[in-house]
């Protein structure tokens, strides 16, 4: 069992090492200079929009791409050297790519019978495999007489049966209804504690990454903008792009002046050299003001609700400040918040955030 | 990079692929090439290499009566097979798609039966018809052969439009107030413009081409083919070189043609269907 | 969701037809097999087996009829043996030259198979192109003379006929594999070969079912070739057939023959369906 990771744990020893790998298309370039490890027994999300090349950094790690430029490692060997059926990797496809004219039983059992084991360690291996995603009541079935939510979970059987040293996930999840994802991410997780070896799972979506990864990887553009734990992408976001693919946030442009900063109609102190800078305040850190007590750090300032969405727990409210300023400002439910508010938030919950680099 | 794995290497081959292909390839352009030699040979067949090059047989054939008289009639019989071909293979395809009745399974494979059929049986069996009806033997017997054969081509090259065809328009159709006449005239026929005239295409060139049939439907008038295979049993004449040679080259135009209008209309050529379709050119 | 009358407008002009055309004349062709010929070389509506019973007895007629598909079935391996590594060229080799090697399989199937027939005579003729060839590189001292006219020339011509025949469905069913499956057989472990026999060669035999039955059923009937190129030791059951309707004038014999040539043709038709719905999956 592998303990749970806290947020400033650095990986342990690293089982796959990415070491300044580009991937061209001819003129187009889908990968610049990408550098990551990956440690064992860890659950990464590379995460990225369509076209930030995140399937094909899969796919170079899977064997299906060569990589123009950079290196692969795993372990002490050259990982990018082999062919894809020699690696110690398996993939779970994104349409799961299960063999028709097989039963499930065995589709999960291809890769042992190819490896050529024996049959009576065959069987066994595949009926844990498939007690392990509860599939053993369908071991005879065909693959087109089950649901797509059973597809997946025969592809992820098939996968973990050979016991690679590290499982690809290429959005596993995409094709599965609201609450079937939701069911699938926390089964997930859990499996990847049980079975203890390192899962890297690509995904756009980034509540599911927030919700499943150790670490995140988030790509754009072919580059990484930043990797980190959930909880530090989403509290302290290197850039712009990254504060606003995460979650929401208000992104303020400001100016330092003598020890003043300024954006807007808001103010405050801040100890930072003079110059133009972008800040990250996101929603929940903002309050509707209460009480008058003066608090440092504490920044108030008036507006107009211009808008509001109800989310059910919370509610999201688009308020008008002076300026121009418009804030999102995350509020209970219940607050039913309207006209002239008085907004309140700690300066400290404003971070600094760099511009991302414009790419082509 | 010198080890790097491709895509290509991922898939069982190797170069006895490209050779393999590549003979295949002369096996099947081989006789084609030849002929064309030949009809450009001032010594006829026979002798190899061809000697002086000569356009004489062509002339020759420009003076042949009987050859284009038998054009003429070819043409007619492949206009008319045509027409009916399409006129009842249209609605066979839509009754097929769309209609359920009783002995439909048996219908289809009757329409369908003889594109697989050698062509003999199909023309035997109506030569007994036409005999006990007391028919007598023209051109018109051998369109009605022609048209009967050929609805299957139609008919396939229909159904395979009509599958491609997305209900949802027509019900988008019925949705906005338009009957079912109209829906069908509007939106149905027009999307299957492509089909029918790739069907029609193809029959006219299958027509143009059939022996088997035609064999046991002729009156007095010759089709060109069988004008053709009247000369051969007879002896070679080097004008039948260049005969085909003109032969394959108007079949190549309309194979392009008809090539191109489809990937125009489709993006992908759809090789279920050809199948079934050019399965007639040779069985007739 | 069409109403009655378009339904009846549509099925009915066809149906009438097909059975006017098809369906009456298959059956009147039945009748006839029950008929005889007399003396006087008139029809005589007799009622008897004779004819199917002569198909059995007389050699020359049972013989012939194996023989045809004896060739027949050399034509069906034949075409497959060019035809699969062909599709599976084009399918997963070809890349982007695909569809245009694939419109270079197409155009002989147009070219008038008479014509193609025939040139294959001018080839294999003991003063052809292939008889001077060889003479010529010093491979033989005299013309080979079983290359025309003999079960040799009928094969080889029907193969180069009914190979482009069988590649189609079998292009057409390797085309349809999802090539996530084969990326899929490679990560699980399976070499490019292992991964062509337990993936890829399975989810095609629909397609070499169903161009193997075209192929044999095809050459089978085929008439023009045995009679072009055939020779007397070449003769195939549709060559008999035609003269039994020609010159030996007995369309009873001749319509008996064809029927049971009908009733084999669809017997192998309905096998071969039920043999690729068991190697369907999807």
């Amino acid at each position: 069992m592998i303990p749970a990771k806290d947020d400033n744990s650095i990986p342990s020893a690293a089982l796959l090492s990415i070491r300044n790998v580009a991937k061209s298309f001819g003129k187009n370039a889908v990968l610049r200079d990408i550098s990551l490890d990956v440690a064992e027994g860890e659950f990464l999300t590379i995460l990225g929009e369509s076209g930030s090349g995140k399937t094909t950094l899969l796919r170079i790690i899977a064997g299906f791409e060569t990589a123009s430029a950079g290196e692969v490692w795993m372990g002490e060997e050259r990982l990018d050297r082999q062919p894809p059926y020699r690696r110690r990797v398996n993939t779970v496809f994104q349409h799961y790519a299960l063999f028709p004219h097989l039963t499930v039983e065995q589709n999960v059992g291809y890769g042992l019978r190819v490896a050529k084991r024996p049959a009576t360690e065959i069987a066994p291996r595949v009926a844990e495999a498939l007690e392990k995603v509860r599939m053993s009541a369908h071991a005879k079935s065909k693959p087109s007489k089950i649901s797509g939510g059973q597809q997946q979970r025969v592809a992820l059987a098939r996968a973990l049966v050979n016991r690679p040293r590290l499982l690809l996930l290429d959005e596993p999840l995409s094709a599965l209804d609201a609450n079937l994802r939701r069911q699938m991410q926390v089964e997930l997780k859990s499996l990847q504690r049980e079975v203890g070896i390192s899962f890297i799972f690509v995904t756009h979506d980034q509540e599911e990454a927030m919700v499943m990864s150790d670490r995140i990887a988030l790509l754009r553009s072919g580059e990484l903008e930043q990797v980190a734990t959930p909880r530090e992408i989403y509290g302290r976001p290197a850039t712009a792009y990254v504060a606003q693919f995460i979650g929401h946030t208000n992104l303020l442009k400001g100016e330092v002046r003598a020890g003043m900063l300024r954006s807007g109609p808001l103010t405050w102190s801040a100890a930072l050299p003079d110059g133009p800078v972008l800040l990250s305040l996101r929603p929940e850190n903002i309050r509707l003001a209460s009480g008058s007590m003066a608090v440092p750090r504490r920044v108030r300032v008036r507006g107009t609700v211009l808008s509001q969405d109800f989310h059910g727990a919370t509610e999201l409210i688009r308020v008008e400040c002076a300026d121009g300023l418009v804030l999102v400002v995350r509020t209970p439910g219940s607050s039913g918040a309207l006209g002239g508010v008085e907004l309140e938030f700690s300066s400290t919950d404003a971070v600094l955030v760099r511009q991302s680099p414009e790419r082509i | 990079m010198d080890l790097l794995v491709s895509h290509t290497k991922l898939v069982l081959g190797s170069r006895w692929l490209v050779f393999h292909a590549a003979a295949v390839f002369a096996f099947l352009y081989l006789p084609i090439v030849v002929l064309i030699f030949y009809s450009f040979n001032g010594e006829g067949v026979g002798g190899f290499p061809p000697h002086h090059l000569t356009l004489d047989w062509y002339r020759t054939l420009f003076a042949d009566g009987p050859i284009w008289d038998s054009v003429l009639n070819s043409l007619q019989v492949a206009v008319a097979a045509m027409a009916i071909s399409l006129a009842l293979g249209v609605p066979a395809a839509l009754a097929l798609e769309r209609a359920r009745f009783p002995g439909k399974a048996l219908f289809r494979r009757l329409v369908l039966l003889p594109l697989i059929l050698p062509g003999i049986i199909t023309g035997l069996s109506l030569l007994m018809l036409f005999n006990v009806m007391g028919t007598k033997l023209s051109l018109m017997t051998i369109i009605l052969g022609h048209g009967t054969a050929l609805i299957s081509v139609a008919t396939t090259e229909v159904f395979a439009g009509l599958q491609k065809l997305d209900r949802a328009q027509e019900e988008a159709s019925l949705d906005l107030g338009a009957n079912y006449w109209q829906t069908f005239w509007r939106i149905t026929v027009p999307n299957l413009k492509l089909p029918i005239i790739g069907a029609a295409l193809l029959i006219f060139t299958l027509s143009m081409d059939e022996i088997a049939v035609s064999f046991f439907l002729i009156g007095r008038d010759n089709t060109l083919p069988l004008e053709i295979w009247g000369r051969l049993r007879r002896g070679i004449t080097p004008e039948i070189n260049a005969v085909s040679t003109i032969i394959f080259v108007f079949s190549l135009v309309t194979i392009v043609f008809w090539y191109r209008l489809r990937v125009r209309g489709e993006g992908r050529s759809v090789a279920g269907s050809e199948i079934v379709a050019t399965v007639e050119g040779n069985a007739l | 969701m069409f109403s009655r009358a378009y339904k009846t407008a549509v099925t009915l002009p066809p149906l009438m037809w097909v059975t006017v055309f098809l369906l009456t004349p298959y059956a009147l062709m039945f009748c006839y097999s029950f008929w005889s010929v007399s003396a006087a070389q008139t029809i005589v509506h007799s009622r008897s087996l004779d004819n199917y019973l002569q198909l059995l007895r007389v050699e020359v007629y049972w013989q012939t009829l194996l023989r045809s598909m004896w060739i027949a079935a050399r034509v069906t391996i034949f075409s497959l043996l060019l035809g699969y590594p062909l599709a599976y060229f084009l399918s997963f080799y070809a890349g982007k030259k695909k569809d245009l090697l694939y419109q270079l399989v197409i155009i002989p199937l147009w070219v008038s198979y008479l014509v193609r027939a025939y040139a294959w005579k001018t080839i294999l003729g003991s003063d052809g192109v292939l008889n001077t060839l060889l003479q010529y590189a010093h491979l033989t001292k005299h013309p080979l003379e079983f290359l025309l006219y003999s079960p040799f020339a009928v094969v080889l011509t029907l193969t180069h006929i009914y190979t482009p025949f069988a590649f189609l469905p079998i292009y057409a069913a390797l085309e349809h594999i999802p090539r996530n499956l084969v990326e899929a057989s490679h990560d699980l472990g399976a070499t490019p070969a292992q991964t062509f026999w337990k993936v890829i060669f399975p989810l095609s035999i629909p397609g070499v079912v169903a161009g193997a039955t075209f192929a044999f059923v095809l050459s089978l009937g085929d008439f023009l070739a045995p009679l072009l190129l055939g020779g007397p030791s070449g003769i195939m059951i549709s060559n008999i057939v035609v003269s039994l309707f020609g010159a030996a004038y007995n369309w009873p014999l001749g319509a008996a023959i064809s029927f049971c040539m009908l009733l084999l043709v669809v017997s192998l038709l309905v096998l071969s369906e039920r043999l690729e719905k068991k190697w369907i999956f999807s």
